[in-house]
């Protein structure tokens, strides 16, 4: 199998590929990141991925790795790989704003822990990708900076809220992003536009300079355009940090031995009362993969999950309630906007009325109530009952099955603006990826053929804790299955 | 925070406090207000001496420029998180444990609300799950304050309000924030209502300091802040249900607690004796006028919205670390009079043992007894001439032994033994006998002095006779011509045992 390459040049579109050939020094990190560079210019224009690219930043860092090949020094895993960075995690000197005006214009004094070992691995930052808004939502339209649009079709969303990271990968921006999932925020946006999209085990990759939205779901994870890029930039990141107190004590992932493993004898789940109504041509995927497996020689098993169908509703009040605490701090006093007023109660609601988005303020009023006296018991303390019925279910499914598949999404990308008025719409998008927050399990999309109008489709695989060798394992497996069938990537 | 807009209940009443103050503690019960019972709980914040702050590596410091210790965990900038303190676990466990509580595994809540001085919004504390609970206080006199809990939590940042009045956010110009105090660990030592009058409310919050001091928990300066004490104050009449109760914050010193909590008490008599009811508020302390103010009602307090903090796990000190605090913990003062008082048979609450074990020189009393000195002595001329010596006096204790051994040996009189501590103290130690030579004082012993007490006898025969007689006047007469005529040098108690023998 020949190493497909960048529209531009003869750049390998893989960071495997692109590290592989920096490292040994028949490749320049300067001239991949020039061919990146150079396709940015070219659609940027029609997708707004980046709330900013960091052309100076990033030509000085090729610079430095293929200093270090022509030194002798190993520049890492990840040399000369070029990397988007969702723009709510942290990184030093760079504006960080979360899509939010509230935090245009600041620059952080330090980087996250993700964007230091990354950067210790040889990448190469090239810029800020869009998300929605403090990474609410689930269409990349809820951005103060504009919406970002599928590079599959232009006319239709990217998905959310690490939007921007999935278009940088679809588009060929770079071949690898950063996101955060918090309930799909990855891998809906990665099925959307057709790309590979890994939330792992809550605890494997530290959240350290991660811009908060639910503090007990929020997890960072790679988009790439193939099974093995997530892989090795998985082994990257992942990891115990002494910063992060809910930082797992182990060693990083090791995964890239395991995609060659197979899938013999390993049990599949199928859950039987799997909730919402995924569109005919997802479901069709879904069959498709269940029947790939099956070829491939797992085991396919009927589990039930009678809690799931509550998701969703215990998701809109644990994660409301943890953002309108996180987001308090945004009140004018020390950082960011800040509207002046008669005095500081008045500062803080003028600042926060003129810097928070409609969908972050309904976020934000639903979480206060929530935690409220007198509502606690009734909302956030019963959204907590069901999220331990999840991990229960989870765990009795984990007992018959290795792995769960489901469909990503529901549907394939929809149409800008179809949804933008009806948020109840909008939040059934994660239907079947919020379960796996709650949990703290990993879970993945794996691009699965195409459904209605050409759209990619993207395949859910869930694991339980920790368990990110199996999933890749089953990952590997549907993606050698598309390239038998010859489906498109 | 704002003040409440309704009526308040400051009833204009102004008492004389310096009249009504209350001397001797009446630890029985006894204690009663025109025929009230006062129940009192306090709340005491204490900072703890840690090198670092509670969640980040930012040094624990007063008095440097502001904002010199911060980070961005400290200003809780976007997707800092906090990592807890071991040392400051480690001293909430021994404030726990020299308070007899129970250590158990713990948890952390956020507290939601906005203050300028407040980085993240919320403040990181303990909630339902506090490290230590259940626990007491035992007062010297010997009655158990219970400590309902003692938990872990940060401190906020520090707020001057320039312009406007009175130093108050409301209709300043602008405000200047230091965060260097922001995270500073703190514990909360809540304690139950069970103090009965000021005085024991001064004796729990003194005993307190003391043992944290004594753990090294903190420096607990009341009058610098690392030691703050809120007290919960309601009235009742004996046997009756609790009446409503009011906080009092803004109390700054151990006397001001006892003024606050007696004022707030007849305030609420006097509103109960007009047929009023009391408003459950939070009561602000002004020391220049001796009264409390409302500060802000029940129906205006912040619904702080607790909930379990994400950004930590739970915190399970396991057993071994919790019996190696236990095993570490130095003696208490409770102790420390005990000790005291078995070497010198002084009331372990006596003044003298008090006095000297608050000032933690109880340990150099006990040395100069093992240097050969009477302890007892000891204790009441270290009581006497070492107010201004810290828990390490300069006088080497083989020195105040020495002048001890002397005086007990009848070769100085107490006069003179004062005249030479007095010379050592300021010296900061000194030869006993060199000094009592310089200044005279020769030994006289009983030989010498008998031949004096003839002497006067024979010369002052109608006053010997008269004190024969049983007159207790004459004696007087008497001692004074043999003081004189040995030039001062008989001890007085020498003189009245030789003159009660010839009497026979």
């Amino acid at each position: 199998m020949t190493t497909p390459t960048n529209i531009h040049s003869n750049i390998p579109t893989t960071a495997f590929a692109i590290a592989d050939q920096v490292r040994s020094g028949t490749l320049k990190a300067v001239d991949v990141l020039e061919a990146h560079l150079a396709q940015i210019a070219e659609r940027e224009g029609d997708i707004h991925a980046f709330n900013l690219v960091t052309a100076d930043e990033a030509r000085a860092a090729a610079a430095r790795v293929d200093a270090d090949v022509a030194a002798g020094r190993d520049p890492g895993v990840l040399a000369g790989v070029p990397i988007a960075l969702k723009d709510n995690m942290c990184t030093r000197g760079i504006p960080t704003t979360c899509s939010s005006k509230i935090l245009e214009g600041w620059r952080p004094p330090y980087d996250a822990t993700v964007v230091q070992r990354l950067a210790a691995a040889g990448a190469i930052a090239i810029g800020k990708t869009n998300l929605d808004e403090f990474a609410m939502g689930s269409s990349t339209e809820n951005s103060a900076f504009g919406v970002t649009y599928n590079p599959r079709d232009t006319s239709r969303v990217s998905g959310g809220s690490s939007g921007g990271s999935a278009a940088a990968v679809a588009a060929g921006f770079s071949p690898i992003s950063i996101g955060s999932d918090t309930g799909g925020s990855i891998r809906q946006p990665a099925a959307l536009c057709g790309v590979v999209g890994v939330k792992p085990t809550y605890g494997t990759v530290s959240r350290y300079g991660l811009v908060a939205y639910a503090s007990s779901l929020d997890q960072m994870g790679p988009f790439s355009t193939d099974v093995r890029d997530s892989a090795l930039v998985l082994e990257a990141i992942s990891g115990h940090d002494p910063m992060d107190s809910t930082s797992i004590p182990q060693a990083p992932l090791t995964l890239l031995h395991v995609l060659s493993q197979g899938v013999e004898g390993l049990r599949v789940g199928r859950i039987t009362d799997l909730p919402g109504g995924a569109d005919p041509d997802v479901t069709a995927r879904l069959e498709a993969a269940f029947d790939a497996l099956k070829a491939a020689g797992a085991t396919i098993v009927d589990v039930e999950m009678p809690s799931m169908k509550y998701a969703l509703t215990a998701y809109y009040l644990i994660a409301p309630a943890e953002a309108s605490s996180n987001l308090a701090r945004y009140d004018g006093v020390r950082y960011g906007m800040r509207v002046n007023a008669t005095d500081t109660n008045a500062m803080y609601s003028a600042t926060r009325s003129a810097g928070f988005g409609e969908e972050v303020k309904r976020r934000i009023m639903l979480g206060t109530y929530a935690l409220s006296a007198g509502y606690y018991d009734a909302y956030y303390g019963k959204a907590l009952k069901v999220r331990r019925l999840i991990s229960d279910d989870f765990a009795r499914a984990y007992t018959r099955a290795d792995v769960l598949l489901t469909p990503t999404s529901p549907i394939v990308a929809f149409p800008v603006g179809e949804k933008s008025d009806d948020p109840r719409s909008m939040y059934l998008c994660d239907i079947y990826t919020i379960p796996t927050n709650l949990a703290g399990h990993p879970a993945m999309s794996v691009p699965f053929g195409t459904g209605a109008h050409g759209l990619p489709v993207g395949v859910q695989i869930l694991a339980p804790t920790l368990g990110e060798q199996v999933m890749f394992k089953v990952a590997a497996s549907l993606e050698r299955s598309m390239i038998v069938a010859g489906g498109a990537k | 925070m704002t003040t409440s807009g309704s009526k308040t209940q400051d009833t204009g009443i102004q008492y004389d406090m310096s009249k009504n103050e209350i001397k001797v503690a009446p630890n029985d019960g006894s204690y009663l207000l025109d025929g009230y019972e006062l129940v009192c709980g306090l709340e005491v914040h204490v900072e703890l001496a840690t090198a670092t702050k509670l969640f980040s590596a930012s040094a624990n410091r007063f008095g440097d420029d502001p904002n010199t210790h911060i980070d961005p965990v400290t200003l809780g900038l976007p997707g800092a998180l906090p990592v807890l303190n071991r040392q400051a676990v480690e001293l909430a466990m021994r404030i726990g444990l020299a308070l007899n509580c129970k250590v158990q595994p713990s948890t952390f809540h956020r507290k939601n609300y906005f203050y300028p001085d407040m980085p993240k919004a919320y403040q990181i504390s303990q909630y339902d799950q506090p490290i230590n609970v259940d626990g007491w206080l035992e007062l010297p006199g010997g009655k158990s304050i219970g400590v309902e809990r003692a938990h872990l939590e940060e401190d906020t940042g520090k707020s001057t309000h320039i312009g406007g009045t009175g130093g108050r956010i409301h209709g300043s110009d602008y405000s200047l924030i230091d965060f260097n105090r922001a995270g500073v660990p703190l514990v909360e030592i809540v304690g139950r209502p069970d103090i009965a009058s000021p005085e024991e409310a001064r004796q729990y919050v003194t005993e307190l300091r003391q043992i944290l001091v004594a753990v090294g928990a903190s420096d607990a300066k009341m009058e610098e802040g690392s030691m703050r004490c809120d007290a919960n104050v309601s009235v009742r009449k004996p046997g009756s249900p609790l009446g409503t109760r009011c906080e009092i914050k803004n109390v700054n010193s151990v006397r001001s607690l006892g003024r606050a909590i007696e004022y707030e008490a007849r305030r609420q008599i006097v509103l109960l004796e007009a047929g009023e009811k009391i408003r459950q508020e939070t009561r602000h302390w002004d020391e220049t006028d001796g009264r409390t103010h409302t500060l802000r009602s029940k129906e205006d307090a912040d619904d702080y919205r607790y909930f379990l903090e994400p950004d930590l796990v739970p915190l399970n000190p396991d057993q071994a670390w919790i019996d190696a605090v236990r095993a570490a913990l130095p003696m208490l003062p409770r102790e420390r009079r005990l000790r005291l008082s078995q070497a010198t048979g002084a009331p372990a609450d006596g003044e003298a043992i008090m006095v000297v074990v608050e000032r933690g020189q109880d340990d150099y009393v006990m040395s100069v007894g093992d240097a050969g000195a009477d302890v007892a002595r000891a204790l009441v001329h270290v009581k006497e001439a070492f107010a201004e010596q810290g828990a390490s006096p300069t006088v080497p204790a083989a020195d105040l032994a020495q002048m001890i051994i002397m005086e007990t040996g009848g070769k100085l009189t107490s006069t003179q033994a004062k005249t030479v501590l007095a010379e050592i103290v300021a010296n900061g130690g000194g030869d006993a006998v060199a000094i009592a030579a310089a200044k005279g004082f020769e030994a006289m012993d009983n030989t010498a002095l008998e031949a004096i007490v003839d002497q006067v006898i024979a010369e002052q025969a109608e006053a010997w006779s008269k004190y024969c007689g049983g007159e207790q006047k004459a004696m007087g007469a008497l001692v004074g011509a043999i003081m004189k005529a040995s030039q001062g040098k008989a001890d007085g108690k020498a003189v009245t045992a030789l003159l009660l023998a010839k009497k026979g």
